[in-house]
């Protein structure tokens, strides 16, 4: 996708929005409600007009062509599935449209129906079908045809949790299986960050970082990245030095770190970093790098959470994993000091 | 004590609705049992007899009208119902612009045009056509049928149209559908109740009506109602009333079915 941008009316939804996604790969859109996926994976399907810009398929300009012209297919939110057809006849639908023949629609139905574990089902009406079995069906509708492209809009938010996760297993199974180039929408960062590939983080409109789940959650380029996925904790620091990839960085304390910084990004005078709190370890006085009281302690069972209050301002959370049963060792009110793990902190672009 | 206002506490509601109701249904209810009466009086009851029906099946004149009503029925609705579909579908699968509603209130403008008005201005028309062309069969009732049955026609058609799920027809042309194809292998058949119910609807009304025929028929072409109404004039046997009950029996068969057509249908979405 090169340079998209989308009006409606005078309404911006997607601002300049370049992205490459290789064949085979998982990748997803992420991003907070009405930032602009499922308008962007619209214009890939073909149901939408970018208003500038180019949808670029293995080199070809598609973004003018109508949505029955293009090898994409969609999984709907709502999943869509003909009500009036049976199970079989919605897989099949995409071949019949291709004018295949019968016998290879009927194989190919077999397979899918293999492939979603469906069989036997084939000529149940989808209307009898749970919910779950109605996303398989439309998962299998899609991939019959054998696109280039699967696009995905937020196909699991209307399941519960328990079969949320056995989907995302399956769906990633399925990607591996057929080879097919999954873009996957999502609001869910622990779905992006399971399933991908690759995510691009998005807000209003524009994309804010690419990357795999390890860059996006380990090294965020900005704030909004840092704050959307997981918990966080920002400082401000001082640059010191810079040498390769890693700068040290003086904390309020006046205690030093190293921390990696952005591409294309020289860090000097005041930044902010970003900690994630299970890369902070709490010890007695004096054996860290920052100096605070313990304020409060959220047992979570798998975790406990400390929160610290910074001596000059801020609070720190620590997030330490229950290894052993029993208390925690620490108490509320205590003075604590935070050690930071070694090249975990990261410099955020301003 | 606050409680909210409802019309079924208030003093006198059940007697007006009672009221109402008998107003409604009692001279319908009468009629239906002077059908069966033995006597040839419509307001004396003689006892018990299907006489009135054997002898309206018996009357050649009776006989011809209601096939050429039904006749005039069923070609009229099939047009008018062809119409309202393509009208539906041109109405409602488009962005909404300007000039829509206009477009609206134009194919719904026979339902406010006074009858009379629409059956003087067909009357006009068809004597010009029938100098000019020779013909006078049914085709000007046809015609006429035809079109003051599209609003009718179009209404469940619409609203079939517009209840439906857009992504499904979205879904169709993903799988590689043409614009055709998804008409033929989504759209239509999801519509087809709601076209079966126009259908009904149209034929009913068609069947039903009075004004205009009486004004464009020529000749020779009474339907039902008109040759009803002709009767009337002259002596009035229970006879009218053993056909007016058979038509009755019709339209509740088809308005019931028309009914259980155009419900939405609940179990789509489960
Ligand atoms: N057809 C449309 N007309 C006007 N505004 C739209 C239309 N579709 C989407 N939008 C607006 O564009 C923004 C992005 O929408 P969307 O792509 O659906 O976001 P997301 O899928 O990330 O939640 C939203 O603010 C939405 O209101
Ligand atoms: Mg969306």
């Amino acid at each position: 996708m090169h340079g998209i941008k989308k009006w409606f009316g005078t309404f911006q939804a997607v601002d300049d929005v370049t992205l490459e996604i290789r064949s085979n790969e998982f990748f997803t859109l992420l991003g907070p409600s009405g930032c602009g996926k499922t308008t962007l994976l619209r214009m890939i399907a073909g149901f939408e007009l970018p208003t500038e810009g180019q949808v670029l398929l293995d080199g070809t300009d598609i973004s003018r062509l109508l949505p029955n012209q293009r090898p994409v297919n969609t999984v709907f939110q709502n999943y869509a599935l003909f009500p009036h057809l049976t199970v079989a006849e919605n897989i099949g639908f995409g071949l019949k449209m291709l004018g295949k023949p019968k016998s290879e629609i009927d194989s190919v139905v077999k397979d899918m129906l293999k492939l979603v574990h469906l069989e036997g089902r084939g000529n149940n009406p989808v209307t009898q079908l749970s919910g779950g079995q109605q996303q398989r069906v439309a998962l299998a509708r899609a991939l019959a045809p054998r696109p280039k492209v699967l696009l995905l809009d937020e196909p699991l938010s209307a399941l519960d949790l328990k079969l949320r996760k056995s989907m995302q297993m399956e769906l990633k199974r399925l990607q591996l299986e057929t080879g097919i180039t999954f873009v996957f929408v999502t609001h869910d960062q622990e779905e992006a960050l399971t399933m991908s590939d690759r995510i691009a983080v998005m807000s209003t409109g524009t994309v804010r970082q690419v990357g795999s789940p390890w860059d996006i959650y380990d090294r965020p380029a900005e704030r909004f990245v840092a704050d959307f996925i997981g918990e966080t904790n920002f400082l401000e620091a001082d640059v010191v030095s810079v040498s390769g990839d890693r700068a040290r960085v003086r904390l309020s304390s006046g205690a030093e770190i190293s921390a990696t910084y952005p591409d294309g990004v020289t860090p000097k005078g005041k930044v902010t970093i970003v900690v994630r709190p299970e890369h902070a370890r709490l010890g007695p006085p004096g054996s860290g790098v920052l100096e605070g009281v313990l304020d409060d302690i959220v047992y979570l069972g798998t975790d406990n959470h400390f929160h610290v209050k910074v001596d000059g301002g801020g609070t720190f959370i620590v997030r330490q994993q229950n290894a052993k049963s029993g208390p925690c060792g620490f108490s509320e009110q205590e003075r604590v000091s935070i050690a930071i793990n070694d090249d975990v902190a990261q410099i955020l672009r301003d | 004590m606050a409680k909210t206002f409802s019309i079924k506490r208030q003093p006198g509601f059940a007697t007006i609705a009672m009221f109402c109701f008998f107003l409604l249904y009692l001279p319908i209810a009468t009629l239906v049992v002077y059908s069966f009466n033995s006597g040839s009086s419509i307001a004396i009851w003689e006892g018990f007899s299907l006489r009135w029906f054997q002898s309206a099946w018996n009357n050649q004149q009776v006989i011809e009208a209601s096939v050429r009503s039904l006749q005039i029925a069923a070609v009229a609705a099939v047009i008018a119902t062809a119409c309202a579909t393509l009208a539906a579908i041109a109405t409602t699968r488009t962005a909404p612009y300007r000039g829509l509603t206009i477009k609206y209130s134009i194919i719904n403008m026979p339902l406010l045009v006074p009858e009379i008005v629409t059956a003087v201005a067909l009357l006009i028309l068809f004597s010009r056509v029938k100098v000019w062309t020779g013909y006078s069969g049914l085709g000007y009732l046809i015609v006429a049928h035809a079109a003051f049955c599209i609003p009718f026609a179009y209404m469940p058609i619409r609203a079939r149209l517009e209840s439906m799920d857009l992504s499904l027809e979205r879904a169709a042309s993903d799988l590689y559908a043409s614009s055709f194809q998804t008409f033929r292998y989504v759209t239509l058949p999801l519509l087809w109740p709601g076209i079966l119910a126009g259908l009904m609807l149209a034929f009913v009304i068609s069947l039903d009506d009075v004004v205009i025929t009486e004004f464009v028929k020529s000749g020779g072409q009474d339907t039902l109602p008109t040759y009803m109404l002709g009767q009337l004039r002259r002596v009035v046997t229970p006879e009218m009333n053993a056909i007016s009950t058979v038509f009755l029996v019709i339209s509740l068969a088809i308005v019931t079915l028309f009914f259980f057509l155009s419900r939405t249908p609940q179990k789509d979405n489960e």
